[in-house]
């Protein structure tokens, strides 16, 4: 059982670190996922907690998982936007946790998008 | 919607899109009814918006002219057994109550209320969130602002705190469960 107390001990780890983790800079790759009630709907809960589980897991400190309302198709939900600077937005779309997880490590690790969950290519 | 959590945090996203500073979410089992609030210091709802909210194609939204959530809460609750009820006042805030009969066939699952409280928290960590559990006479109370407090700046929205939380969360609802699956 967690209590308050083992946060005090994860407090001052984290004091420690260098953590510039908080404010968003124009080199951070950003991941906006859809969180209105047809992405909620749709399955955007577990698809928003895969990219943050993957991006801590990965240690990807210049990655920002963050959430928008609709994004204006709600049949294609859950939909998920990937801005890479100096790169055309990606959209992607009916995207799983495990989707997320790939597109972590093919687009935002290794450069190359998911042409299977980009919208246009369904 | 397949968990009452889900409506839980779509609901509370319309109290973040009111500019709320508190988000206050209350789940009561007790005497076999479940009852679910979510309470906020938004900007409130004039008298007029309020009495065209549960209709569909009334909505906050700027992409489509057609907004679901409360009227999904609402059917959620109605289908069983049990009601829906919104307040609103200008410049104070919204009430959403939504009973259930907890042994109805139709009723969803709570779900994953630990995630809806980490989503929330990551969606706008400046407001304060807190949870009221109760199941008949045991209960929890989760507090963004007491985390707040012993994190000392730390941020509340960083991954390892993040998980701590959900942990923590989800714990305590199982000890107020006492064995039961709400």
């Amino acid at each position: 059982m967690k209590t308050l107390a083992e946060l005090n001990a994860i407090r001052e780890k984290m004091k420690n670190q260098i953590n510039n983790r908080e404010s968003v800079t124009s080199s951070d790759i950003r991941v906006v996922v859809g969180m209105a009630t047809c992405g909620i709907a749709a399955g955007a809960k577990p698809v928003f907690a895969a990219f943050n589980e993957e991006v801590a897991k990965r240690n990807l400190t210049n990655v920002k998982v963050t959430q928008a309302g609709c994004l204006g198709m709600c049949k294609l939900e859950p939909m998920v936007e990937v801005y890479v600077p100096g790169k055309e937005k990606v959209t992607y779309i009916k995207v799983t946790a495990e989707a997320a997880k790939q597109i972590i490590s093919d687009h935002i690790v290794n450069g190359n998008p998911v042409l299977k969950y980009v919208i246009g290519n369904e | 919607m397949r968990e009452l959590s889900l409506n839980i945090l779509d609901i509370a996203q319309n109290s973040i899109s009111a500019q709320a500073k508190n988000i206050t979410i209350l789940v009561r089992a007790s005497g076999g009814e479940l009852t679910i609030t979510i309470e906020d210091d938004g900007k409130g709802m004039s008298e007029e918006f309020l009495s065209k909210v549960m209709d569909p194609f009334t909505t906050t939204r700027t992409t489509r002219k057609v907004g679901m959530g409360l009227p999904l809460f609402k059917e959620a609750a109605e289908s069983s057994g049990g009601s829906m009820k919104i307040t609103s006042e200008l410049g104070v805030g919204t009430v959403v109550t939504a009973s259930f009969q907890i042994d109805h066939i139709d009723r969803m699952p709570l779900g994953d209320l630990a995630g809806t409280m980490t989503i929330l928290i990551m969606a706008k960590p400046e407001i304060d969130f807190v949870l009221e559990y109760a199941v008949e006479d045991r209960s929890y109370k989760f507090d963004t602002k007491e985390i707040k407090s012993i994190l000392d700046g730390v941020p509340i929205e960083s991954s390892e705190i993040i998980t701590y939380l959900e942990g923590l969360i989800n714990d305590n609802i199982t000890q107020v469960n006492g064995g039961a699956v709400i």
